[in-house]
């Protein structure tokens, strides 16, 4: 039998301003950044257009034969990404900022960058593998949705945690969230990759890992709370992470297993999206282990409860019976 | 929770037969154009799962009614007229499974699965294919107007230069109106009377020019053949445009005269003239009333044309029209733009007439016929967003999609059954069913896979075993604690539960979110995690339960687990 860190007992709390440091370390230069560059939108949320082509010819055309055939055509500003080979390429043209045009403005910038490169390379050199082109009053709707989803969710995780737990657990839970967002755009800004639709999928996807971690623990801390009435609460957020310690070593190496198989093998379309992902199943397990119980902690200091030990547990009836009494036996 | 064991097996036989049964092959009958354009029925045997348009290539439109050029009725009416039109047309052109349908207030969504040539489609839903039969100016009123509009235009400063550079980048075939992808396609040569027409045009050149005295616009005009027909060179047909187009010319054009330009260039030696033809405004029939019409290749001339024909009321209305005017010319106008050069009438027209496209092909008549059949919109649309993805690509994605998925799968396997051993085994033979719960979900809902969908099946697999590795690891622990075997898989599976549940429904509820904001290829994604994550409770706890009491029940004195 394997067993990960069975009976550890790491002191996670003690190590709490370390964790903290590493936090701001990831966070700030990466919030700095992102103050004075922005991030890297797709076209979904700008307006624009996108054409990937994949050269068929014998000799390729190399990047700089690319610009200039657009240059050519008018579309000087047009970014050219090679994707993946160093036949195919990824060419975006954004709408400019004081486009006046229509909403179908993006649509004809498409063509008319598939035309020029049809022209200067050969129509037959050419296969355009995808065309999108989005209007800018579109982008902007998608942006206005996207931002109005994602705090939503958090509205109602919170709620749902409010429900659940007490209302100390939730907020952890929701600092710890936010951490790993800050921590995720942070990852986005230093890989610079483009954030689309998928990506802010992504983000709100390990929103709820990062939940689904911190749930965990919290749940073993309430229920160790009625358990052990002796200790102090520093002690019984130390137990619970390291009695739930084999159970996120376990579940988070399989969902890494399964994003690195998307990031090396599911190709350049969902690549940006498995390594957001990927970085956030990890920021979210250091996030549940480092930040959101030594936040609970802070919080319960900052504002102690009634009795000895500063929390009211609200344990749910079934788990404490459970914990006391053995169950009844099935049939 | 179902304690009998006989009864759990029960629910688990009867999850996999309606499992299975949702995904059995099933006749689906589509509509696709053969070989030499005729439409057939064909059905097919396929397994009932969507794939997106980004693993099986295709185009995707979202399409918006301009409104402010909606002549009729309301906004939403013309939208909804215009779906008709559009789903119509759609069938008619033959594309296997496509979707038209309304979003919001003003837009139409078209997805095109598999459609091999996404320009054609796109202008094929695009069209107005607003058809109206104008009579020319026969008295010559514009150019008894044409005086005072140069007048006009000399007093507002117009110059043919100041003209030509604020009209800039204003190309020849957007000046001609909405419909320039007529012109692209007939390209500059001309047709057998266009000749004719050039030569005469040439004869009277310089005449008119003299004879109406100088002025900005009078220059550039010539006289055509025919009453109401001016031509114009093609390098200024958007100077003309410009002109004709400001204000102070407007006022003074003859009142119930419209200016519609020519849909061909007529080329004669080096120089190309455009016609400008002056129309009664008033139609004196429409599409509207058209019913039939078929394309055809016309062997004298190897021209294609366009017979079609009207209702019984639209024949008789056409026939008194046509009768009033013998010896007249009519210009046949779709979209704004006066197909050929305008016929004369030699005697009553009835409910039969063909258009002629000059020197296009048999298939742009075919398209022609098609969206003149299926009726105009109501007004023009505009692509407010476009996504097409080719077939190949479509296929690298799903192919790399399952090749990543399936390896995902196996690592996570393999490390449950290292971790886990025998249990492990027995949370990955509920794993097979949670396979197949998911994609029976898939096939019931009627949703779509795409690329996304397929990570986050994967993902959802990750959160299917997170539920069995709570489970094992309070198991393990409550053997540590010294608890018999029994007791310990009961604790394990009961206690649990708490953080299976919480954590599984903040999962859905981001999903949820993520569903509601998403368009096409995230909602994939989302509709699959979740199913996966409803599932995966299915799986993890009701079936690895069974499969645990079955285990334990036919060994009675096991008193250790390989865990």
């Amino acid at each position: 039998m394997i067993r990960l860190f069975a009976n550890a007992d790491y002191d996670f709390i003690g190590v709490r301003k370390w964790a903290y440091g590493v936090t701001a370390a990831v966070v700030v230069p990466g919030m700095i950044l992102l103050a004075f560059t922005g991030l890297n939108y797709s076209i979904e949320f700008t307006g624009g257009a996108l054409v990937q082509i994949r050269a068929t010819g014998a000799t390729p055309p190399s990047a700089a034969e690319l610009r200039s055939a657009l240059s050519a055509g008018g579309f000087e500003d047009a970014e050219i990404q090679s994707f993946g080979s160093d036949r195919e390429f990824v060419i975006r043209a954004r709408l400019s900022a004081e486009a006046t045009g229509t909403e179908d403005e993006a649509q004809r910038t498409a063509q008319a960058v598939t035309r020029a490169l049809q022209e200067r390379l050969g129509v037959n050199a050419v296969v355009v593998d995808r065309v999108e082109s989005v209007g800018p009053r579109v982008g902007g709707e998608l942006r206005q949705k996207a931002l109005g989803a994602v705090l939503l969710s958090f509205v109602a995780t919170l709620v749902y945690l409010a429900f659940r737990f007490e209302f100390r657990f939730g907020l952890a839970c929701v600092l710890a969230t936010a951490h790993d967002i800050l921590t995720t755009l942070a990852f986005i800004k230093y890989m610079n990759l483009e954030v689309s639709l998928i990506v802010v999928g992504a983000i709100l996807t390990v929103v709820g890992y990062s939940l689904n971690d911190t749930i965990v623990i919290f749940d073993r801390t309430r229920e160790n709370l009625h358990k052990y009435k002796r200790e102090d609460l520093a002690a019984i957020v130390n137990r619970s992470v390291n009695e739930t310690l084999p159970r996120t070593v376990l579940t988070n190496s399989t969902s890494l297993a399964a994003l690195l198989a998307l990031l090396f093998l599911a190709g350049n379309v969902l690549r940006p999206f498995a390594w957001v992902m990927a970085f956030g199943v990890f920021t979210g397990t250091f996030s549940s282990v480092y930040i959101a119980a030594p936040v609970l902690m802070a919080i319960e200091k900052r504002w102690p409860g009634k009795d000895a030990r500063g929390v009211r547990a609200r344990v749910q009836p079934a788990a404490h019976r459970a914990a006391v009494e053995p169950p009844p036996a099935e049939a | 929770m179902v304690d009998s064991l006989k009864a759990r097996l029960i629910i688990i036989g009867l999850l996999v037969l309606g499992s299975i049964w949702s995904l059995l092959p099933r006749q689906v009958t589509i509509r696709v154009r053969g070989a030499e354009g005729r439409m057939t029925d064909t059905t097919v045997q396929r397994v009932p799962i969507k794939l997106g348009l980004d693993l099986r290539g295709g185009m995707h439109l979202g399409l918006e009614i301009d409104r402010a050029k909606v002549t009729a009725g309301t906004p939403s009416d013309a939208l909804d007229r215009a779906l008709r039109v559009i789903r119509t047309r759609i069938d008619e052109f033959g594309v296997a499974e496509p979707i038209v349908q309304k979003v919001g207030l003003d837009r139409i969504v078209v997805e095109l699965p598999g459609v091999s040539d996404p320009g054609r489609a796109k202008q094929i839903a695009l069209r107005t294919a607003f058809l109206q039969f104008q009579m020319t100016d026969k008295q010559g009123l514009f150019r008894t107007a044409l005086p005072g509009i140069d007048r006009a235009l000399t007093a507002a400063g117009v110059t043919e230069r100041s003209v030509g550079t604020a009209a800039g980048d204003t190309s020849a075939p957007r000046a001609a109106g909405p419909s320039s992808a007529v012109e692209d396609i007939l390209g500059a040569a001309g047709g057998p009377q266009a000749q004719a027409g050039a030569d005469t045009a040439k004869a009277q050149a310089d005449t008119l020019g003299n004879q109406l005295g100088q002025g900005p616009l009078t220059p550039l005009l010539f006289a055509g053949s025919l009453p109401g027909e001016y031509l114009v060179r093609e390098e200024k047909v958007a100077i003309v445009d410009g002109m004709l187009s400001r204000p102070e010319a407007r006022r003074l054009l003859p009142r119930g005269f419209v200016l519609r330009w020519g849909a061909e260039a007529m080329s004669r030696g080096a120089v190309a003239y455009r016609g400008l033809y002056i129309l009664e405004e008033r139609p004196i029939m429409t599409g509207e009333f058209l019913v039939d019409a078929q394309a055809r290749l016309d062997p004298l001339y190897n021209q294609a044309t366009v017979d079609f024909e009207l209702t019984r009321r639209g024949g008789r209305v056409f026939e008194r029209e046509t009768g009033r005017h013998v010896g007249d010319h009519m210009a046949i106008v779709l979209d704004n733009v006066v197909q050929s050069q305008p016929p004369v009438i030699r005697s009553q027209i009835a409910s039969r007439g063909q258009i002629e496209l000059g020197s296009a092909s048999l298939q742009e008549a075919q398209d022609l016929a098609l969206v003149l059949k299926a009726g105009a919109l109501p007004a023009p649309l505009q692509v407010v967003e476009e996504r097409t993805v080719g077939p190949s690509m479509g296929a690298d994605s799903i192919q790399k999609g399952i090749v990543a998925g399936l390896v995902g799968i196996a690592l996570v396997v393999l490390l449950v059954i290292v971790y886990y051993r025998f249990s492990g085994l027995l949370a990955v033979l509920a794993l097979i069913l949670y396979v197949l719960f998911t994609f029976a979900g898939l096939a019931a809902l009627g949703a779509t896979l795409t690329l996304p969908g397929i990570a986050g099946f994967a993902l959802s697999i990750t959160i299917a075993v997170d539920a069995n590795v709570l489970i094992f690891e309070r198991i393990r622990e409550e053997l540590a604690a010294g608890k018999s075997l029994r007791l310990a898989v009961d604790a394990g599976f009961k206690m649990a539960m708490n953080a299976i549940v919480d954590s599984n429904v903040s999962m859905v509820l981001t999903a949820a979110f993520l569903f509601w904001f998403g368009t096409g290829p995230v909602k994939g994604f989302a509709v699959t995690l979740i199913l996966g994550v409803l599932a995966s409770m299915i799986t993890a706890i009701f079936v690895v339960r069974t499969f645990f009491m079955v285990y334990l029940q036919r060994r009675p004195g096991l008193q250790t687990l390989s865990i």
